[in-house]
């Protein structure tokens, strides 16, 4: 998994409530394409015309949003489907973090385990920043840092936001989680075995 | 001290071991897996990670199986080499496969439960976020990613942090024509899609418990469209009767010990919530969405709303892209609206009960000229049961078509696709733009008013039919 430490980068507002991830990404594009291969189609309802040609007025269709490393969301960014290759086109494209009042709880997870950070602000925070990179016609870069915990905005405004400290340090060192917990086996096999005289009837499935 | 809620009670027995700030490596008791599973399964093997536990894993193929009549396990469409796939890593993995064309097939939050897979008590996961479905049968039950799929699959177990909790009483007796997805859809529009967001959601209170098991499925299925990725109804007698004898469920002895486990799991009656909500249930009238999202339903009594009566500007503006893609006018009535598709089927409603109420109302009546009306059975079994009750014959001297179980045109995966601009009625739980097809526009209600909207060619009152 990626590692995230600091990040000083575009931002486009996409600041509408309850954006999903079918918005995110079309499923039939699940059938065919690798993780990597996905960026072209991110919000590909938004950013293409019906005829293919991109929609001129979309946000990360103009520069310099078309650089964009970070989305500014309105609440509940990422509800619906559990499509990982929601988090995967959105890397793809260059995202590295979302920033919006409240996520869809899988899509939260799912920015985790590959190196994508959503942080959760205040709409009222949110929106100061998008004034602001607005007013720099989007020229103006957001700060994020992990270790610190802070964004800071183009005309140097520190916002602190909260993050559990397990995901903070598990994207601060890009740790591998299957293999860490594959190292606890002593654990896995103890709980596993009491669970099975516990509730015996749980494992009766041949 | 004060008591504890079920979701305590099932959280704590599958805490492996707790890893600070609210988070805990938790044990998987149950893991599903459906055709887009053969992913994880060829990542794991190709790292060299064998799946820890096969009698805990069961997969089948839903998402992109055909549902055209008279299809077979053979039948070749652009998803075969992604069928194949999951069929080969699954042996290749150990893993039980109910492959198309064998009971057990079918989508997997259907047959999950009718396979008594499904088990009070459990910590059931599956790559797919209308696992929620499953809490109806009294268990923590949620939608992971891919990546989480990998962890589940190569350690048996998951990290997750432990959410808030909250109640939603329903009380009062259901008014005529409304049914557990009228529930769901109005306290939707009550708490909004993200209302249920970093919470545990429990179903509570009378009207919840004159529910039958099916019923409280459909209900617990949209929790995540109430941002809740976890909802449940506490187990109970009605729970029981419907596992008893079930293929997988515990027998003779081991029923025993199980049911005198599950009778301890409710909520102690001086348990507290994070949160609660009261609804009373006899206020509730058959609901329709009329927008993009679950939040936007309202009764099929009411008008459509107006974006300019809502202060907030992003949920305006919502309002407004929501009213433009879906062609409708603020401020007309919802009943009356022309309806050109209806979709009966996926892991909402497309159990044996749904289809015996559409078939109930389309008895003696036709489909509307101009409406394509789809039937869907959520499984293999469910379909053989309505085939032998006759319910296909019913539907189909009606107009409707009768198909092959798979969630087909609920997300549109597989080619079932609602035409560009046309307005369906379906009985799934999603309403967002594109997602039966680009262009499509869905209204979500219940299969009572599905089957009412397809005889009557308009969004209409079943109450009235």
């Amino acid at each position: 998994m990626d590692k995230f430490n600091k990040l000083a980068a575009i931002a486009a507002p996409i600041m509408r409530q309850n954006i999903d991830t079918d918005m995110v990404i079309r499923i039939e594009r699940l059938r065919d394409l690798p993780p990597e291969k996905l960026g072209p189609y991110a919000f590909e309802s938004w950013r293409y015309k019906p005829d293919g040609s991109e929609a001129p007025e979309f946000v990360l269709n103009r520069p310099p949003y078309r650089d964009a490393r970070i989305i500014l969301a309105a609440d509940n960014f990422g509800c619906g489907s559990s499509r990982e290759a929601a988090v995967w086109s959105l890397h793809a494209f260059g995202i590295r973090s979302v920033i919006a009042p409240s996520f869809g709880p899988i899509f939260y997870n799912n920015c985790f385990q590959n190196g994508v950070l959503p942080i959760t602000l205040p709409l009222e925070t949110i929106e100061e920043m998008v004034a602001e990179v607005e007013a720099s016609q989007g020229t103006g870069k957001l700060a994020i840092d992990l270790e610190a915990c802070t964004v800071t905005t183009p005309s140097g405004k520190v916002t602190s936001f909260k993050i559990d400290p397990l995901r903070r340090e598990a994207l601060l060192s890009g740790l591998d989680q299957i293999e860490q917990t594959r190292g606890r086996e002593k654990e896995l096999a103890t709980f596993e075995a009491k669970d099975r005289q516990q509730f015996p009837w749980l494992y009766q499935t041949a | 001290m004060t008591g504890r809620t079920l979701f305590d009670k099932i959280w704590d027995r599958h805490v492996i071991k707790e890893l600070g700030g609210g988070y805990a490596l938790m044990h998987v008791s149950r893991h599903f897996m459906h055709d887009g599973g053969a992913a994880a399964l060829e990542r794991n093997r190709k790292k060299g990670y064998p799946v820890r536990d096969t009698s805990l894993t069961f997969g089948t193929m839903d998402h992109a199986v055909s549902t055209e009549p008279g299809r077979t396990a053979a039948t070749r469409s652009q998803f075969a080499a992604r069928l194949d796939a999951m069929r080969d890593e699954c042996k290749l993995a150990g893993v039980k496969l109910f492959d198309i064309g064998q009971p057990g097939q079918g989508i997997i939050h259907v047959v999950g439960p009718e396979l008594g897979l499904t088990l009070p008590g459990t910590f059931l996961v599956c790559g797919d976020s209308h696992t929620c479905t499953h809490g109806g049968m009294g268990c923590i039950a949620f939608g992971i990613g891919s990546s989480e799929v990998s962890h589940v699959l190569a350690t048996q177990s998951l990290v997750q942090r432990r959410p808030q909790t909250m109640r939603a009483t329903f009380d009062g007796t259901l008014a005529p024509g409304v049914r557990s997805k009228d529930l769901i859809l109005y306290l939707i529009g009550q708490i909004g899609t993200a209302g249920g967001t970093g919470y545990a959601l429990e179903y509570a209170g009378s009207a919840i418990r004159s529910l039958p098991v099916e019923a409280r499925l459909t209900l617990c299925n949209l929790s995540i469209e109430a941002g809740a990725k976890i909802g449940f109804v506490a187990p109970d007698e009605t729970t029981f009767a419907f596992l008893k004898g079930r293929e997988y469920a515990p027998k003779g002895e081991m029923w025993d010990k199980a049911v005198a486990d599950w009778r301890t799991l409710p909520s102690d009656a001086d348990a507290t919530f994070d949160r609660e909500v009261k609804i009373d249930v006899a206020r509730i009238a058959p609901q329709i969405t009329w927008g993009t999202s679950p939040e936007h339903v309202v009764s099929v009594t009411e008008r459509i709303p107006d974006p300019e009566s809502v202060a907030d500007p992003d949920k305006k503006r919502a309002m407004q892209a929501a009213l433009e893609y879906m062609g409708l006018k603020a401020g007309n009535p919802i009943a009356g609206t022309p309806v050109d598709w209806v979709f009966i089927g996926s892991c909402t409603n497309s159990r044996l009960s749904d289809i015996q109420e559409a078939a109930a109302l389309a008895k003696g009546r036709k489909v509307a000229p101009g409406v394509t009306a789809w039937v869907v059975p959520g499984s293999e079994t469910i379909k053989r049961q309505a085939e032998a009750e006759g319910l296909d014959r019913v539907l189909t001297e009606a107009g409707f078509q009768w198909r092959e179980p798979g969630c087909s045109m609920c997300l549109a995966f597989n080619g079932d696709r609602v035409p560009p601009g046309k307005r369906s009625v379906s009985t799934s739980n999603r309403n967002f733009v594109g997602r039966q097809g680009p262009g499509a526009r869905t209204h979500l209600a219940s299969p009572a008013m599905a089957t009412a909207a397809a005889i009557t060619g308009t969004i209409s009152d079943v109450r009235s039919l």
